[in-house]
């Protein structure tokens, strides 16, 4: 019998403590299969930032590093050029890259270096219980923006992939979801294009991927997963934005 | 014939650097210790190694962090204000059990201060200058010759003992001009990097962190370090002593301040006064021992600082219990180094 689906081997084989609803785990889970895919695993260094994102020692079976706040693009550049050979990879909330990390991202970016990003925004701080980010949608409500994001004060959310796309040294910037079948397998694709730039040496290559926070924005699983495929995408739309290999 | 080499104290901690398996330097210019990545940038292509310059002294202390984890031997260096700058990382390190070395050439402040020499980040670097209770190996030269000796010393110090490692220096170690005996590396037996991350292969994955969130699994990790710096204590100390063995007034002071006040103890025993100088070498741990040995006879200690007091209260925490502790310090400013004819005339005042 012919075995067609299975447990990734880059993944152990436990329970994950996200939230129901949140889309950590599929990201965990096609981040993994990618992993596989190209047999990374073994020769992969991942860089943990802070957040509910830190964990995923817990979840990846693969060598990790756990960065400041902000900190995992710096971190992982001390990995990559000290380890060359190594098959190096952030995982990072919005939060996390686009407020306090926005040196880190943006200089790791443009130098070039030969490492993946995987970027995480769910529009809210997760861990800390949700208050404003970057990301936040005008007019959302957050424990900090209690009156609803306001861009004459609180600025308009910030665009990673466009805005990191403009830089000479990214190779890939692509922006994706799992929220429907569809999106998840481009979603799935566009993660192996962004390795295949690390794995073929062809620089810094940058996911980032919207994902539900049914907790923080207090709506029950499914809501949260429409949210993602209509408020989220009218503002964050999916799709490359640089492919600079053509790969 | 030993060569010698007459160079920068900047630049002799970059040459140990290097001759100690440094080949990944990451950091930020800030006088007055700009020679050393200059130094690198132009040094480690040539090994093969890596220099990058920073977009900040954040990233770069985190570059280190980085290359740390993967086992290779890596430093940074800055001045005072980006030292500050440089804690978060230097915590994340510590907790972590990263080795690394981190040059501080001080300069004075607070805020932005001025590039004149200062011993006013004393408290910042000996009483753990982020967050959370740690500890870092610091060692303080006072010549270009312990520029690079203890540059090479702090490289196996912080591998053996997994504890960040800084060189204290100022403005004035670090751009004065010595002779230097490029000593080569100590063959010192050193601890096998098991731990590192390298790319699981075959093997059980390893993790580099500091977060632990189990019942008692952070109280345990934290006396697993404090045991690590009582170990230091025990056995890493070190400090010079200088003309103590009839000493009736004891001078003490450290780094450059110490350079001065040596030529005012050697000027105070041409007039007959009976005076000598404890230099601690290591700030942490801190030669408690020294000091109470030589208080136990000498009841009268005289710190001298180029600052309004920091390491006075660890001397005062050392000495024997019926000692008088006095200060003389300068605190940050231009042209605030003390001459040694202004130290005479604090040795005089303090020596009954």
């Amino acid at each position: 019998m012919q075995q067609v689906f299975k447990k990734p081997v880059s993944l152990k084989d436990v329970q994950t403590h996200f939230c129901p609803g949140c889309h950590h785990g599929t990201f965990h889970r096609i981040v993994a299969e990618a992993m596989d895919e190209f047999g990374v695993q073994k020769k992969t260094i991942g860089v943990a930032s802070v957040g509910c994102s830190v964990f995923l020692y817990g979840y990846f079976d693969i060598d990790v590093v756990e960065a400041p706040h902000g900190r995992a693009p710096a971190v992982a550049t001390g990995v990559k050029r000290a380890r060359p050979d190594a098959f190096v990879f952030t995982y990072q909330g919005d939060g996390d890259l686009a407020a306090i990390g926005t040196s880190e991202i943006i200089h790791a970016a443009n130098r070039g270096e030969d490492m993946t990003v995987i970027f995480v925004n769910n529009t809210t701080y997760g861990m800390t219980g949700g208050q404003m980010a970057p990301t936040t949608l005008v007019g959302q409500r957050t424990s900090t923006s209690p009156y609803g994001r306001n861009q004459g004060k609180d600025g308009a959310p910030i665009r990673m992939a466009e805005l990191l796309a403009q830089l000479e040294g990214v190779g890939f910037s692509a922006r994706v979801a799992v929220n429907n079948p569809k999106n998840l397998m481009d979603a799935k694709r566009q993660i192996k294009k962004a390795f295949r730039y690390q794995v073929e040496g062809k620089g810094f290559s940058f996911i980032e991927a919207l994902s539900a926070c049914p907790t923080n924005w207090g709506m029950n699983p499914i809501s949260a997963n429409e949210r993602v495929g209509t408020e989220m995408c009218d503002y964050f739309p999916l799709g490359v934005f640089k492919n600079a290999a053509d790969l | 014939m030993t060569k010698r080499l007459f160079m920068k104290g900047n630049e002799a901690i970059a040459m140990a650097a290097i001759e100690a398996g440094c080949r990944y330097y990451f950091g930020y210019p800030i006088t007055p210790q700009s020679d050393i990545p200059e130094y690198m940038s132009r040094e480690l292509p040539k090994l093969g190694g890596e220099f990058i310059q920073a977009e900040s002294e954040v990233a770069s202390i985190n570059m280190l962090l980085g290359a740390s984890a993967t086992g290779v031997r890596a430093m940074t260096s800055s001045s005072s204000p980006g030292i500050s700058l440089k804690q978060e990382g230097i915590s994340y390190m510590s907790g972590a059990e990263l080795p690394g070395v981190i040059v501080n050439i001080c300069r004075s402040g607070p805020g932005l201060g001025g590039i004149d020499a200062s011993q006013a980040d004393y408290f910042q670097a000996v009483k753990g200058g982020g967050h959370g209770g740690y500890h870092i190996i610091v060692l303080a030269p006072a010549s270009v010759q312990e520029m690079y000796d203890l540059t090479m010393l702090a490289f196996d110090l912080s591998d053996i003992y997994r504890v960040p490692a800084m060189i204290l220096g100022d403005s004035v170690v670090g751009q004065m001009k010595e002779p230097v005996v490029p000593n080569k590396r100590p063959a010192t037996e050193l601890p096998p990097k098991n731990w590192v991350v390298r790319g699981k292969g075959d093997g059980e994955q390893r993790v580099v962190k500091s977060l632990y969130l189990g019942d008692g699994e952070l109280e345990a990790h934290n006396w697993k370090l404090h045991g690590r710096y009582q170990e230091l204590r025990d056995k890493e100390t070190r400090w010079e002593e200088f003309m103590l063995d009839d000493a009736e007034l004891v001078v003490t002071a450290f780094g450059s301040a110490a350079r001065i006040a040596k030529t005012a103890v050697m000027a105070a025993r041409d007039n007959g006064i009976k005076v000598g100088l404890l230099r601690p070498i290591t700030l942490f741990p801190f030669p408690e021992k020294a000091f109470r040995a030589v208080t136990e006879r000498c009841k009268r200690v005289l710190d001298i600082e180029l600052n309004a007091g920091q390491m006075v209260e660890d001397v005062r925490l050392s000495v024997a219990r019926d000692a008088e502790v006095f200060f003389y310090g300068r605190p940050p400013g231009a042209g605030s180094l003390p001459t040694p004819e202004e130290l005479l005339e604090q040795i005089k005042k303090y020596y009954v």
